[in-house]
Order: structure tokens, then sequence, then C-alpha cells
């Protein structure tokens, strides 16, 4: 498990309140995870404070699930 | 604990929304200095955002209110009287538009965004206003929040530029219908913070950016800073000033062009 992935499932798990082994590569955020929208907003920008990156908002929108998040900060840091 | 600044003052705060917000700024300022705070929000979805917060801070008070219906802000101040009788201070930290105009042309701003915009972000204040003052017989201050986009042309900002020119242009009115009553309205108008309002304005991280670059501090403002003015401005330490557009901008609105040491900066994008 990579480090950006720990640090990544860190945030999740405090933002949404969720129980770590619930927060798998498929899991959605609203659809698994009982994310609302304000919650992805939200997540995103913690998601830029913790990694210094910027995630412009038409890549946020296409960031819906633990996985689709790591590869795109993997990507940009 | 010593007297604070806000000691036996009570008063609303409405438009938070987290830890980021402004509003949040403000209330933790006003908290700190003794104020007892009653604190309203749109829907389930920040109720459960907001009930924590005010928790954090001793508060219990924590009651909905849509800005857009009459009804439902009558519902909040007779809520307020039935729990307080009288208040002291409003803080009005709300304004919406679709995010979708919030780029691109201000020019194809479309009529029913145009009104809702200013239905929210001016009209609220105004109608938020004139049933606060009749629970202030002794005088209180009224706060909302603008931002420089009203003055000057700001990227992306757009419909929501007009509606904030607007609201500063109410709180002079109400400065003066209200001011021989002893109630005091102004505005911040605050330096770009990332709040979770801003995240729906264009190019936000670039306009931060510029600011950071070229502002007389040569910093962003934050939350706190936003709290300390409008700690002022609704304690009696502002007990003399109304009508005012106050700026917490790091200094950026007296700057005439860029600071020639600072990079020259263009955004890059993918066509």
């Amino acid at each position: 498990m990579s480090d950006i992935e720990d640090r990544t499932r860190k945030i999740v798990v405090e933002h949404l309140g969720v129980e770590q082994d619930k927060v798998t590569e498929n899991a959605s955020f609203i659809d698994d995870l009982g994310a609302d929208s304000l919650d992805t907003v939200e997540l995103v920008m913690a998601f830029e404070e913790e990694f210094g990156i910027e995630i412009p908002d038409d890549a946020a929108e296409t960031i819906q699930s633990f996985g689709d998040a790591v590869k795109f900060i993997k990507e940009a840091v | 604990m010593a007297a604070g600044l806000m000691t036996g003052k009570r008063g609303l705060i409405m438009g938070l929304a987290n830890d980021k917000s402004i509003a949040w700024g403000i209330a933790k300022a006003l908290a700190d200095q003794g104020a007892e705070l009653a604190f309203s929000y749109q829907g389930d979805a920040l109720k459960k955002r907001v009930d924590p917060l005010a928790a954090s801070l001793g508060s219990d008070v924590v009651l909905p209110c849509d800005v857009g219906d009459g009804n439902s802000i009558d519902e909040l101040f007779d809520a307020l009287k039935e729990r307080w009788g009288k208040l002291d201070f409003v803080v009005h930290a709300i304004g919406f538009s679709d995010k979708n105009e919030l780029r691109g042309r201000y020019v194809d701003t479309s009529r029913d965004n145009f009104k809702q915009t200013m239905d929210i972000s001016v009209f609220s204040f105004t109608a938020v206003c004139r049933r606060a003052c009749t629970m202030m017989p002794d005088g209180g201050s009224l706060l909302t929040m603008t931002y420089y986009g009203a003055e000057k042309v700001m990227p992306h900002y757009n419909v929501m530029g007009v509606a904030k020119a607007a609201l500063e242009a109410s709180v002079r009115y109400i400065a003066e219908d209200l001011g021989k009553d002893n109630i005091r309205c102004n505005a911040i108008s605050a330096g770009t913070i990332k709040t979770l309002a801003a995240s729906g304005i264009g190019d936000f991280r670039y306009i931060l950016r510029w600011n950071e670059l070229n502002s007389p501090l040569r910093r962003n403002v934050s939350i706190e800073d936003v709290g300390g003015s409008a700690l002022y401005l609704l304690s009696d330490l502002g007990r003399g000033v109304t009508g005012e557009v106050h700026h917490v901008d790091s200094g950026y609105h007296v700057v005439g062009m860029k600071n020639p040491e600072a990079p020259d900066m263009t955004l890059e994008r993918k066509e």
C-alpha cells in the first residue's frame, strides 16, 4: 500500500467518519461511503491541501471513488 | 474570565458552511470575546455541518432559514425573539449564483440567474435587516460580506460582482435608515479566501496566487483576519462606524498595477 493511498484514505476516513476497511478502491464516495455533494467538494479541497496540488473543477467532477482520487493524486504530485 | 468585548451581546450568524467559512472565522472571534451566538442554516446538508461547530462554541441555537423565502426569514426571527427577545448583531455571509455563470462572459448571464443571484445575495440582507432591527431597541450592528469584484472587474466573478455592488449600495441606504436608532450597518470586503463557496469560481487558485504576490502585505488573508475586523465592527470599538465597506484584503484594493518583482503568471489551459 502506497503512502499516497494511506494519506488519501486517512482523509476520507476522517472526513466521512467511515470505517477504514470500507474505503476500497472501487468505493464511491456518494453511493458507498455516504457522502453528500458538499462532502465531495470538501474532500477535493482536503486532498489539495494535503498534497499541495491543484484539482481543477472539471477534474474534480471525475473523482467519484477512492480509486479515482488516488489515481488523480498520484499523477498530480 | 475577564469581560470580553462582546460580553453580554447576542447575535445571529448566517451562512456558516464549514470550518473554512468566513462566517466561522467571525463566529470564533466573537465567541472568544464572550458573545452568545445563534446560527442559521439552509437544508440538512448544512445543518449537519453547523450543529457540531455551533456546539464547539457553546451554542445550541441552530435554526433553519431559507433566505429566498420571506416566511422562512419571519420564522427564524420569531424563534430568536422567543428565545432571546433582543438581538445585538447579525452577520450575513450568504450569496448564491449558478456556478456555470461564474465563468465565461458576464454579458451572457441569464435573466433567471441574474434574478436569483440578486435575490439571495442582495435582497436577503435587506430582508434580514428589516426584521433584525425590530429586535434592537438599544441599537445594534449589522454586517455583510462583499468582494472587490463589486468595484473592479475580476475574472469570472461576473454577475456576483454586479450583485456585490448592489449589496454595497444597500449597506449605505440601510445605514441611513437605521442610524437614528443607533443601528449600524457595514460590509467587509474580504480578500480571496478558499472557502466552499469560492470553489464555484473559475480559476480561483490563480486569483489566490495573484493576490498573494501582488497585495501590499504579500499574503492572502485568513478567516481569522476577517474575524478580527468583524469583531471591531460588531463590538463597541466600531461604535462610530456605519455605512462602511471595510477592506480586509492585505491592501490589494489600493494597488494600481502588478508588483514588478512578482513573476509573470499565465494560466496554462488544456484546450
